[in-house]
């Protein structure tokens, strides 16, 4: 990856046996693909799996060693559809992306391949970035292991569980000939923590062999009547087969407790939340010991119907404790206690919220309903007491505690697309405007407020497709690059010109995969060794026959991106019309040229930094700017002068010198309260000299004004 | 069953404050102290400015059982189950408030009590500012203890980040039982910025071991007002006095004495008015003094070329950005004089005929199209400014202080008008001229809604409720840029209106 080194990181993939891994959860399921003996990875970036592949993609020289091909997939249907090499040949092979929104697009792919079965161990490693801060929608991956009976882990978010996880995984998906799924929730994917490392593992087949030795099976393809055979296969041999597995091996577990007439169900991933949840009302120790017995799915899909009718033997009550809607393992474990005519009762989404993040306090709230119910003798009598100083600090912070959803970084590229179009819209009136996923999306939030729909990745310019008649005013639609060579090109730019659409699609060029942390793309400007990257994306868009192209170099341009998009929406010409913005992501950019700028200031050389900032005795106070620009380092400061009392607006210590709120001033006529610093760090002879004879002179004409001013005010 | 604990830490703070060195840096310590130490975040929203939790667990593990059997750390803040919340900023205080993560039974706050504004209070047309003072309220009703002051000057002023400071104000606020050197150690062992870094944690280790009360962040500090020769009008008093004194200045300042003169002149007919009305006639005295001044010192190009040449504002700059005394510093504006703006400079009748004048008005609006940048620093740019400022000597002569004067006698009508019926009437129409400020379009439409919210209350000045009224549509003025609030507002009160008539006249019959 280009602007990002992960070296600390790999050296964490090069631990033996016995030495201790300390790291994030995300990297010890790395290490445990490679103690696996795993032949080869593909994924695609996302929180909050990126930093597998972000590690991976800077540790070459270790998958060379192991004989380990990785590849960066163009999407997670390429990623899924890799799996397909272990289809026909012992080869294990794990793929990664985003849990819904990656199923989503893998969902073909993962059909197919759970049809044919495999013969080598296949792991779709899925990062759940569901609840606070997600910026997908809330679906669940549950839905997608049940439709095409893939195995759905679901570990205890510690490490030892986790990396356990990924080599059992392994073998789940051998012994019953189906790929299996590993979820994991963002945070479990973040933990930080430690577990005794294995030796990495070369694979005894190897890709080679198997591309030396070729082999095929007619009922390993799906088409019938092969496909109806799988069908059954799956049924009557892989999944008991599964089932016997996960009990032989004891993937769930139970911790037995006292009060045996209930108990808790629990999904692997939620089990540390809920044994918090118990030891606040003091029924469990830090220790994980508990009075109530907990049964914890490991395994998600499918449940074991023994394990379940054994734990529940002899209980009036169980509470199931599952994240996420529709409650499926509810569903099922009715179903298991049902069809035994087993009397206990399973209590699930009537206790706990049916929508929404189970965090500690839903989690607490839920247990305490479920204990009232059903055992209110264990509870302590402070458990659901409220507490009078919190609820008048509560009422004291809410009118005063606002949202703070992220928003575009100090001297994002995008920000002025999106300022352009403010002013566009001004002139011409407002516009239907296709969004598409990546950062731009912020464009959404406060300041811009701009976009109608969001319809995938990759799918800004198809979202716009019925709205893309010739008549009237022209609809929008966004892309990032992202999305562009996720799926774009062909969804939407293609899509376009074959329908002849007459909407224009804005490309944001910004050099990487900026949303997922910066990863290289097929158009990013970046040397890879490892990736052939440099094709354009006006290249691309001309090749599937759009006509009408203008690509600006320069994002900050405001008045070019301005008259390119005004030229875009009322141009005569027929057909979609595409601009491509480019300008470098900030964020990457600083990664690479702030260590450098500093190294050289240090070295004595000659450096220029520009700065912005405002005038606060000229500034009135109106917040124009900021609603037009939103730059983080753009906010507002008490006002000094005491005859006013709007906060002036100011520009904080962390401005990149982009130049975008100078240029917004300029084109929207805002004030003249902006200027721009030009700071010369070790500055020449001749930077000195000039500057000394321009202040010598300036200071005689202020001290000049000073003293006709002081006069007129005596006049 | 064991007794043993964790000590439960939430970090709340936005991205780019370093919230996760700062978590990092709490793992090193516990686990160089015998802690087994857990951490975690949602890292992907932080990084674009967002606020965000980090979570850490540290457990001793000295109270280990015999047994090998690891603890069970949780992955997120459980409310009441908190030791510890460090926030960077007040408003993530009151957001962990806002979350229960703060009881008084249990959770000690280390907050910095400094503001970054949220987007929703800096995209405000006018003062869109939260009430800091109650949720620092809050934090000392809802914390068992309560550590807090404003760390992020004294990151500043070290030329450090934020998470030194809280990492110093947590040590010496004894919140953990490490010691100083051991948070000292975790910061070299970083090996980046680690004086600066260093110097901020000593800083904020020093202000969190005074015993002394948190206070909010000092937000402003009034000039206090210089002596002026000017006779004051006889009968000003308190705020009144020193603001017609500031105003008196100001206008000497941005014209001459005797428009400071002309200032006073102006004021001194509403002292007499003020006199009988008690304090609310001190208050309308003040608010009147406030806005004339400001109305009078309106920014016109000659005002902004000035302000833009002064020596004091090139220090201002140099120390704003930060520029040691060995770089080289340029300072360049962005102006953009439109036709108006050049015509508003003329002689009245010149400005007047430049703006009717198709001929004219083409080759100005021409020439005015683009922006420019003027490099104030070079001797050309400065000369320009100099020249542009020099005109101040024909600016009462000028379209724009033609148009401003009888603006500012209007105004001060109405105010006298309202006076006549009720003081709170007329501070509020004192108030309202404050909606007209800024330039280009922001002026334009400021005066539009100054205009809009007087024909609408001009009906209504004997209503009863006319000074709630008013105070209801400057409100609404203020929260959004094109008026559609103050749109909404104004339908609002003409139905509220109508339905009041309709329940008088049909008492009339009844």
């Amino acid at each position: 990856m280009a602007e990002r080194s992960f070296k600390k990181e790999v050296e964490l993939l090069r631990l033996g046996a016995g030495q201790e891994f300390k790291g994030e959860g995300i990297l010890a399921v790395t290490k445990a693909l490679l103690q696996s003996g795993v032949n080869y990875v593909a994924g695609y970036q996302g929180a909050p799996i990126s930093h597998l592949v972000d590690v991976l993609s800077d540790a070459s020289d270790i998958l060379d060693e192991l004989g380990i091909r990785f590849e960066m997939s163009a999407n997670e249907a390429t990623a899924a559809a890799t799996l397909a090499a272990s289809v026909n040949y012992p080869l294990r092979g794990a793929v990664t992306f985003k849990g819904a929104v990656g199923t989503n697009v893998a969902s073909d792919a993962l059909a197919n391949l759970s049809s044919s079965g495999v013969t080598g161990g296949a792991l779709i490693i899925l990062g759940e970035d569901y609840g606070e801060g997600s910026s997908i929608m809330q679906e669940r991956s549950h839905a997608y292991a049940m439709k095409s009976q893939i195995w759905l882990l679901d570990p205890r978010p510690n490490l030892p569980s986790i990396v356990r996880a990924v080599e059992t995984g392994f073998a789940l998906s051998e012994a019953s000939h189906t790929p299996v799924m590993l979820e994991l929730r963002i945070r479990a994917c973040h933990v930080y923590g430690s577990f005794t490392a294995r030796d990495n593992v070369r694979p005894a087949f190897t890709m080679q062999d198997a591309r030396s030795s070729p082999r095929r099976a007619t009922d390993r393809i799906v088409l019938p009547p092969a496909s109806y055979q799988h069908e059954r296969e799956k049924v009557e041999q892989r999944w008991p087969a599964a089932v016997k597995f996960i009990q032989d091996n004891r993937l769930n577990e139970i911790f037995d407790g006292e009060a045996d007439d209930i108990g808790i169900i629990v999904q692997g991933g939620l089990y540390n939340t809920v044994m918090r949840a118990l030891k606040t009302v003091g029924l469990a120790d830090a220790f994980g010991e508990t009075r109530v017995p907990v049964y914890v799915l490991n395994v998600t899909y499918p449940l074991v119907d023994p394990e379940v009718l054994g734990f529940c033997d002899g209980k009036r009550a169980v509470l199931l404790v599952e994240e996420g809607q529709p409650e499926f393992i509810e569903h099922a474990i009715n179903t298991i206690l049902r069809r035994a005519g087993a009397p206990t009762r399973c209590e699930g989404k009537g206790m706990l919220p049916l929508a929404g993040e189970y965090t500690g306090a839903v989690v607490k709230a839920g247990l305490v309903k479920f204990l009232q119910a059903w055992r209110p003798d264990l509870l302590p009598a402070s458990a659901a007491a409220a507490n009078a100083a919190v609820e008048t600090a509560m009422a004291l912070v809410a009118p005063n505690v606002q949202g703070r959803p992220p928003s575009f970084c100090t001297g994002c590229p995008e920000r002025p697309i999106f300022a352009a179009i403010k002013l566009t819209e001004r002139e011409l009136g407002r516009h239907h405007i296709s969004c598409d996923i990546g950062c731009h999306l912020f464009s959404a939030l406060p300041p811009f407020e701009i976009g109608n729909t969001v319809m995938g990745y990759g799918l800004g310019g198809a979202g716009a497709a019925a709205l893309a008649s010739a008549e009237g005013k022209r609809a929008i639609a966004i892309l990032g690059d992202g999305g562009f060579w996720h799926n774009g090109l062909v969804s939407s730019v293609g899509n376009a010109v074959f329908n002849k659409s007459d909407a224009v699609q804005i490309i944001i060029d910004n050099g990487y995969s900026a949303a997922t942390g910066g990863q290289d793309i097929m158009s990013s400007e970046a040397d890879n060794r490892q990736r052939a990257t440099r094709n354009t994306i006006e290249r691309a868009v001309r090749g599937v026959g759009v006509g009408w192209v203008r690509t600006i170099s320069r994002t900050y341009d405001l008045r070019r991106m301005r008259d390119a998009l005004r030229e875009a929406l009322l141009t005569a010409t027929k057909g979609p019309k595409v601009i491509v913005a480019r300008s470098e992501c900030m964020l990457n950019r600083q990664r690479r040229e702030r260590p450098l700028m500093n190294q050289r200031i240090k070295a004595g050389l000659r450096t220029v930094q520009e700065r912005f900032g405002v005038d606060p005795d000229t500034c009135t106070g109106d917040h124009s700017c900021i609603r037009l620009s939103g730059c983080p380092s753009l906010t507002i400061a008490p006002n000094p002068d005491p005859l006013r009392r709007e906060p002036v607006t100011k520009v904080m210590q962390s401005c990149v010198g982009c130049g975008l709120c100078g240029e917004v001033a300029h084109a929207a006529v805002l004030c003249p309260s902006f200027y721009r610093a030009t700071i010369v760090s070790n500055p020449s002879r001749w930077d000195r000299l000039r500057a000394a004879i321009r202040n010598r002179l300036i200071s005689a004409l202020q001290r000049r004004m000073a003293r006709s001013s002081a006069a007129g005010a005596r006049a | 069953m064991s007794s043993a604990t964790s000590i439960n830490i939430a970090i709340l703070a936005m991205g780019g404050e370093g919230g996760g060195v700062l978590a990092d840096w709490l793992v090193r310590i516990g686990e160089s102290h015998g802690y087994l130490a857990q951490t975690t975040s949602v890292p992907g929203v932080s990084q674009r400015t967002g606020a965000t939790i980090y979570y850490l667990e540290l457990f001793p593990m000295s109270t280990r059982r015999g047994d090998e059997r690891m603890p069970v750390l949780g992955l997120m803040p459980m409310p009441g189950d908190v030791d510890l919340v460090v926030a960077s900023e007040l408003m993530e205080a009151g957001r962990a408030i806002q979350r229960g993560l703060v009881t008084p039974d249990r959770t000690h706050l280390v907050a910095s009590t400094h503001r970054v504004y949220s987007m929703t209070e800096r995209t405000a047309p006018a003062d869109g500012r939260v009430d800091a003072q109650s949720i620092l309220k809050a934090c000392n009703t809802a914390a068992r203890k309560l550590t807090g002051f404003d760390m992020a000057r004294l990151a500043e002023a070290n030329r450090s980040v934020i998470s030194s400071a809280l990492l110093g104000a947590v040590a010496g606020s004894r919140a953990l039982p490490f010691p100083r050197e051991a948070y000292e150690a975790a910061i070299r062992a970083d090996g980046v910025g680690v004086n600066a870094s260093l110097a901020a944690f000593a800083a904020a280790y020093l202000a969190a071991e005074q015993p002394a009360g948190a206070e909010a962040a000092r937000e402003r500090q009034d000039a206090p007002a210089g002596p002026t020769n000017l006779p004051l009008p006889a009968g000003l008093s308190g705020e009144a006095r020193a603001v017609a004194m500031l105003g008196a200045q100001r206008a000497a300042d941005y014209q001459d004495e005797a428009y400071a003169r002309d200032y006073l002149a102006r004021l001194a007919p509403f002292v007499a008015l003020a006199q009988p009305m008690g304090e609310a006639g001190q208050q309308l005295l003040a608010e009147v003094a406030r806005q004339l001044a400001l109305g009078m010192t309106y920014e016109d190009t000659v005002r902004v070329a000035e302000l833009k040449i002064r020596d004091t504002r090139f220090d201002r700059v140099r120390s704003e950005i930060g520029a040691a005394p060995d770089q080289v510093v340029e300072i360049a504006e962005f102006m953009h004089p439109r036709l108006e703006e050049i015509a508003d400079t003329m002689p009245a009748a010149v400005g007047r005929w430049m703006l009717r004048n198709g001929f004219a008005k083409a080759l100005v609006t021409r020439l005015a199209s683009r922006g420019r940048i003027v490099r104030t620093s070079s001797l050309r740019g400065f000369l320009l400014l100099y020249g542009v400022a020099s005109l101040k000597r024909f600016r009462r002569g000028a379209l724009r202080h033609d148009r401003e004067m009888r603006f500012l006698a209007g105004w001060l009508d109405i105010v006298r008008q309202a006076a006549a019926i009720d003081a709170s009437l007329a501070i509020g129409f004192a108030r309202l001229r404050n909606l007209v400020k800024g330039y280009g379009d922001t002026s334009e439409r400021g005066h539009a809604k100054y205009q809009a919210i007087c024909s609408f209350m001009s009906g209504e000045l004997r209503n009863p409720s006319a000074p709630a009224m008013l105070k209801t549509l400057i409100a609404a003025a203020e929260k959004d840029e094109a008026g559609a609030a103050l749109h909404t507002e104004m339908e609002r009160l003409r139905r509220e209106i109508a339905t009041a008539d309709q329940g008088t006249t049909a008492l009339q019959a009844g």
